[in-house]
């Protein structure tokens, strides 16, 4: 039966991957993400968990064990954040070449240096291009059905590709959530066993990861970008299934008090429960404002964003990473490329906040929407804004 | 040239499903230089088939050594290793 507990969240992501039945947990320990693998070491150690648990050197060695457990077939799980994410980098592109469906949960943290090892979303942001199916949880409920989730759609037939599941680092990892949980027999009924079709299998052999020269690449590469834009069908067919199975209903974005709403914010991650606070207290005033939340960040959702966002006059993005030198933040430069072509589209303006684990208060949020809504009165422009730092 | 795959007809993940595919790939192709023994001072020691790094050369019943020039890259390891200076490297003009 469904149970409510007050449980810290890397805990509940830990029992997500017990329920889940995992045969292979291979992790080195990181802050902000260290309680999740201690969790699952202690789970296997009490044999209240019937996995391998690989203690291995390194992340590079974390996700490379990962890829030997997926190809035999082992249901796989792995958890990091920040500079452990880049260390798996060269890895994780293997991952998804070779459609290993792995499940990794990211604590989001900030990328050294200086070093720091608060959250932001600079680690994630330097994954983008991996190839994984990426996802955000807004709390802890939420990383723990959506890892659930990512089990689901990874090892679908028609998907077979590394899902990662982020979480803010400490705002949610290291916080105590009252939180619905799942036991082992309502988990069976929403996540099938793992059949990776073409397994490593000595009766039947298969060369895995093997090179491709210049006439195979490029189809390789399509093949992979076909694998994750298509796999966006699954991902909405479990989240429904979720829905039909548990009652929690998930989106690829999703919007809070937007309907008629002149001024929007979107925001990823941890920061959507703030930010709806200060829409709240705004909407009081009479001002009318709402919220965007990004939840599927690969594949990019753009018809939902371009639906979420296609009424409002302005729009103002948060991103908790820099492209330094560039076009400010990675989620806002997107969302702009996702409404270039639009003939109505919002004016948007980028504000990069909440870096290394700068907290960013209601009011924080509020004065960001009236700042935005007051760049667009006056006709600014602007590649984007670092807010909060001191001159 | 037989007709490539389109993106769709490779196995998930680009898997090889075939055992020993590699062997039909030829290496030679990358080939500038070859191998040619003169067998008169050749004696037959076995370096330059230890030595080599694609493992094409073989020996002949004879007792000599020739390189299969289907995977033969031209390296150049097989003159520098031999003793007697027996094989040296041509250009190719095929």
């Amino acid at each position: 039966m469904t149970k409510r507990v007050g449980i810290e969240v890397s805990l509940a992501v830990a029992e997500a991957a017990r329920l889940a039945n995992v045969d292979v947990v291979s992790a080195y320990p990181i802050t902000p993400q260290t309680h999740i693998v201690e969790r699952l070491a202690e789970m296997v150690a009490n044999g209240e968990l019937d996995a391998e648990f690989i203690p291995v050197e390194s992340e590079h060695s974390a996700m490379s064990a990962c890829l030997g457990s997926a190809a035999v077939g082992a249901r796989t799980f792995t958890a990091t954040a920040g500079q452990g994410l880049e260390l798996m980098h060269e890895v994780l592109y293997i991952a998804t070449a070779m459609r290993l469906p792995i499940v990794m949960a990211v604590a989001n943290r900030a990328l050294s240096g200086p070093l720091n090892v608060w959250g932001d979303h600079s680690d994630v942001m330097a994954t983008r291009d991996v190839g994984w199916i990426q996802v955000f949880a807004e709390n802890g409920q939420e990383a723990f059905d959506l890892t659930l989730w990512a089990f689901r759609v990874a090892e679908d037939p028609g998907v077979l590709l590394p899902t990662m599941v982020n979480l803010d680092g400490f705002t949610l990892t290291h916080v105590i959530e009252p939180m619905m949980l799942l036991d082992e027999a309502e988990v069976k009924r929403f996540l099938p066993p793992n059949h990776y079709p073409l397994p490593l299998n000595p009766a039947k052999p298969v060369t895995m990861g093997a090179f491709a020269t210049p006439v195979h690449y490029t189809e390789a590469k399509k093949a992979q970008e076909m694998a994750l834009t298509q796999a966006k069908t699954t991902m909405l067919k479990a989240w429904q299934e979720f829905a039909d199975l548990f009652g929690r209903h998930y989106h690829p974005v999703e919007t809070y008090r937007a309907e008629d709403a002149r001024v929007l914010l979107l925001t990823m991650g941890s920061f959507g429960e703030t930010a709806s606070v200060a829409v709240d207290e705004l909407r009081a005033r009479g001002e009318k404002v709402g919220l965007v939340k990004l939840r599927m960040w690969r594949p990019f959702p753009f018809e939902e964003l371009r639906h979420a966002v296609q009424h409002t006059d302005v729009l103002a993005v948060l991103d908790r990473a820099l492209s330094p030198g560039g076009p400010g933040g990675p989620v806002c430069s997107e969302v702009k490329s996702a409404l270039y072509m639009q003939e109505k589209k919002p004016k948007v303006f980028g504000f990069i906040g909440g870096l290394g684990g700068r907290d960013m208060t209601p009011e924080d949020f509020e004065a960001l929407i009236m700042r935005a809504r007051d760049m667009a009165h006056k006709g600014m422009e602007s590649e984007f804004e670092m807010i909060g730092v001191r001159e | 040239m037989p007709k490539l795959p389109s993106w769709r007809e490779y196995e998930i993940g680009c898997i090889v499903t075939q055992p020993g595919s590699a062997r039909a790939y030829r290496t030679g192709d990358w080939r500038s230089q070859r191998p040619i023994w003169k067998n008169e001072r050749c004696i037959k020691c076995g370096l330059c088939y230890i030595f080599c790094p694609e493992g094409c050369i073989r020996g002949r019943k004879d007792g000599y050594f020739e390189a299969d020039l289907f995977y033969c890259k031209g390296c150049g390891i097989c003159p520098r290793e031999c003793p007697t200076g027996a094989i040296s490297m041509v250009e190719e003009t095929e």
